[in-house]
């Protein structure tokens, strides 16, 4: 190297660490809301007690996850600015909107009947506070559509056009950016994504509190309380799976087309063939070389299918698709991303998402039929499982954007010409790399000590089991007193009586 | 009116609203512990913004995405050119709001300390910093004829920026004190009443002198003497709101001081967005740093349909929320305690 510290890898490390960070509790939070809603719905319209502890429980998870979700994304918000501020110039007209729309419609919404749901237990009806839950739930998705035609229209730009004298991509059909087929496919399949990293972490925490509690002879509390909701866990994970596969395959297609060159990448495919192997395994030098490369373990024609919907299907390499790219984009560029690292995260992303697979298959046998289980293998699959969709859904991202480097806007290989930029041209230009490298540390730091913070409350109240059953908490005063009705209070405006929620 | 110029308007409310509502929620973290003689005063000061706070943070959000949109010249060079407090603000930002959510998590005080800390520096900074970024705004930034901002850092921190982060500071504390007083009852709306009416005068002077200085030498027009007067009228009156100990009244004009002020704020700027002080002609204005007329018909839509919803919302949620509380309105903890019983040896 000749510099040691460049400010452009340094600002991709920053882009990098904040956002795979931001989506680790991102898709919890997606996920988990609309979870949370359906217990307390189930409650709501059936008044069994065991939802109403689930609902607590949960909501509690929801809560310590969401937090850190919340003050995570702001600095998503701000850093377009200020790490990227002429990546900001050139897509602000586009890339702006949804954005702010995302704040207008999802935020504001979510936050606001979050307050209303924590703190409105006692002091709402019912089914009013019931809405809240719901209100959130949907306003999380709401944000992930927006953010994701955001995404999408730097993976696949449509709908504007360049204009030379601004120098800048302007605009000229929302319809199309928020009908963008990239953004059907890339939603649904983290929607998808995020039920999948929901439903295993509730299958997975209930799972493994059913097995203690069977073990602790609470046989009752494992059957009526943990046992329906793992199986509420499993059941989405069996949905949520499907939808993965689905949205996986129309996504992975759909990238052959729109950004072959991160396709051929993620197979490491050098060459360009008809019938391309899938491999399991590949050795050599994958750092941006494609001497050496030598695939071992493949599934024939499995990539040719992936990519094309046909065995034999002709797949383009990542060499033919260099010099295409020279010749339209301009000499003296590197167009291929790094190599192992999109192989790898790619194939990471596939199997660590079938932990919970495991999971699901395991667990819908053993809690079959009425059945609980004291098994202790089964408690350890449950703890083993519930990180995985999270380290899956990390490097679906990792896969996917550095997998469009060297680009921060890909060209659209189907038109719109010169709406694209080179990730180094999106670079603040008169921010020092000192600055830089202070906000890398910062953060890194900062999210680090969070992340324990976050680890530890997540796990000692997972760990702590849903609250006892209304009836023995009388005597403690617990606040889990299930439907208080109207809040106390006197006339003259005034909280007397303890709140059933404080901070 | 043209539409870049409605952006204009419409960003200066989206600040309006952050500042006005957060500003309170700043000042209720600035003044928990020295409000405080335990715990509970603690708690009952930190859940008097308690289902509020988070919606209130959004306004800035909204405010900075719809720059992005409406203006992508102004965003970029704003947010690129005041990297350091805008970092500062951010880690400030995140200490502060996890600390409002895990505090009570774990029953324990050495875990409560901590947080208390991260709400305190984390409402204290941003509350100097606003002041000191606004007033680098009004006075103008140094633009070169690429509308790249070419500031030192520490050209930011004149003296004219920092008695703007003591202005703002003193408001936010002060329509903090003033909320928890409306807020509360007890002794805890005694002692964050006096604090209030202690803290007015000082403000008074400090945001006088700001403004009088910000008109006087760096505003463009003169009619800006009008959010001027209007400020410094409304300050006034807090003065003796907060004496007669009329808390309604006091935080109505303490809200209106501060929108007041934000008015002066985007008005001087008019029909700059970020008035370059070394060469005018390389100043960031409303017409050369927006977006196309589509993007912002667009925009205008979804804030026309959705603005008015987001504000019945949230005044439904201060409705709700309307009560005073007290000290005996806060329950027991229900933290965990600080030792993991599993992994304690001395417990079952």
């Amino acid at each position: 190297m000749a510099t040691p510290v460049e400010a452009l890898d340094v600002a991709r490390w920053q882009f990098g660490i904040v956002t795979v960070y931001h989506f680790i509790f991102v898709p919890l939070t997606i996920g988990l809301a609309p979870l949370v809603a359906i217990m307390q719905t189930i409650w709501t319209f059936t008044g069994k007690e065991n939802w109403y502890r689930l609902t607590k429980f949960f909501g509690k998870l929801l809560l310590i996850n969401f937090a850190i979700g919340v003050v995570t994304g702001i600095v998503q918000e701000f850093q377009f600015g200020m790490n990227w501020s002429e990546y900001s110039r050139f897509v602000g007209d586009v890339f702006g909107a949804p954005l702010a729309i995302e704040g207008l419609a999802a935020f504001f919404v979510e936050s606001t009947f979050l307050g209303l749901w924590i703190f409105g237990w006692d002091r709402l009806p019912k089914k009013v506070h019931l809405a809240c839950i719901w209100a959130v739930a949907i306003a999380t998705n709401a944000s992930a559509f927006f953010i994701l035609a955001a995404n999408s229209w730097m993976q696949h730009p449509v709908g504007a056009i360049f204009n030379e004298e601004t120098g800048r991509a302007e605009m000229v059909d929302f319809g199309a950016v928020l009908t963008n087929n990239t953004l059907v496919a890339a939603y649904s399949h983290t929607v998808a994504t995020s039920l999948l990293v929901a439903g295993t972490f509730v299958a997975g925490v209930a799972g493994w509190l059913l097995v203690r509690a069977a073990r602790n002879s609470e046989k009752d509390l494992a059957r009526t309380v943990y046992r329906p909701a793992a199986l509420l866990g499993l059941a989405t994970i069996v949905i949520a799976g499907a939808g993965v596969v689905v949205s996986g395959d129309y996504q992975g297609k759909l990238m052959y087309e729109q950004q072959p060159m991160k396709m051929s990448s993620a197979e490491a495919l050098c060459e360009g063939e008809n019938g391309a192997d899938f491999s399991l395994l590949t050795i050599g030098d994958l750092s941006n070389s494609c001497e050496g490369v030598q695939h071992i373990l493949t599934i024939p024609g499995v990539t040719s299918y992936l990519g094309t919907g046909d065995f034999d299907g002709y797949l383009p390499g990542v060499e033919d698709l260099q010099e295409q790219y020279a010749e339209q984009y301009g000499e003296g560029v590197d167009y291929r991303p790094n190599l192992a690292l999109t192989y790898w995260s790619f194939r990471l992303m596939i199997g660590f998402a079938a932990g919970s697979a495991a999971l699901a298959l395991v667990g819908l046998w053993l809690l079959r039929r009425g059945r609980i289980t004291d098994s202790k293998w089964f408690g350890r699959l449950c703890l083993v499982a519930i990180p995985m969709p999270f380290i899956a859904a990390s490097f679906g991202w990792i896969f996917t954007e550095t997998g469009r480097q060297p680009w921060v806007v890909a060209p659209n290989p189907t038109g719109v010409d010169l709406v694209w930029m080179l990730t180094a041209d999106g670079l603040s230009t008169t921010v020092p790399v000192g600055e830089v490298l202070a906000s890398l540390i910062t953060f890194t730091v900062l999210y680090t000590v969070l992340a324990v913070v976050w680890f530890t409350l997540m796990r000692r109240y997972a760990a702590n089991g849903v609250a006892p059953a209304a009836g023995a908490t009388a005597a403690t005063g617990s606040s889990d007193d299930p439907g208080a009705g109207d809040g106390p209070g006197d006339p003259g405006g005034t909280e007397s009586q303890p709140l059933s929620f404080a901070y | 009116m043209d539409l870049p110029l409605l952006w204009f308007l419409i960003i200066a409310f989206f600040w309006m609203g952050y500042l006005v509502l957060e500003g309170f929620d700043f000042g209720v973290g600035m003044l928990m512990r020295p409000l405080s003689k335990g715990d509970t005063d603690r708690r009952l000061i930190i859940n008097t913004i308690g289902p509020v706070w988070d919606g209130n943070e959004v306004w800035l959000i909204v405010a900075g995405a719809a720059t992005f949109a409406a203006f992508p010249e102004w965003y970029a060079t704003m947010f690129s050119g005041f990297y350091l407090p805008l970092l500062a603000i951010l880690a400030a930002l995140i200490i502060r709001g996890v600390a409002f959510e895990y505090r009570g998590k774990i029953n324990d005080d050495a875990w409560r300390a901590r947080w208390d800390w991260a709400i305190t520096i984390g409402s204290w900074v941003p509350a100097v910093l606003w002041g000191v970024a606004f007033a680098n705004f009004v006075r103008g930034v140094r633009l070169d004829a690429d509308h790249q901002m070419v500031s030192g850092f520490f050209e930011l921190l004149s003296p004219f920026a920092l008695l703007g982060g003591a202005t703002t500071a003193l408001l936010f504390a002060l329509h903090g004190a003033i909320f928890i007083s409306l807020k509360t009852d007890g002794e805890m709306r005694e002692r964050a009443g006096r604090t209030a009416a202690v803290l007015a005068v000082p403000t008074l002077v400090v945001a006088g002198a700001f403004a009088v200085w910000a008109q006087v030498a760096h505003s463009a027009h003169t009619w800006t003497w009008v959010p001027v007067g209007v400020a410094a009228v409304a300050l006034v009156a807090v003065v003796f709101a907060t004496r007669a100990r009329r808390e309604g009244w006091a935080f109505t004009l303490s809200a209106l001081t501060i929108a007041a002020v934000v008015v002066f704020i985007f008005g001087s700027l008019y029909p700059n967005v970020l008035p370059a002080i070394n060469d005018p002609a390389n100043s960031l204005t409303i017409s050369n740093a927006s977006s196309t007329d589509y993007t912002l018909t667009i925009m205008t839509w979804v804030a026309a349909c959705l603005t008015p919803l987001i504000l019945a919302y949230q005044g439904w949620t201060y409705w709700v929320f309307r009560k005073r509380l007290t000290a005996g309105a806060i329950p027991a903890h229900i933290g965990l305690p600080r030792r993991d019983p599993a992994k304690d040896p001395a417990s079952s």
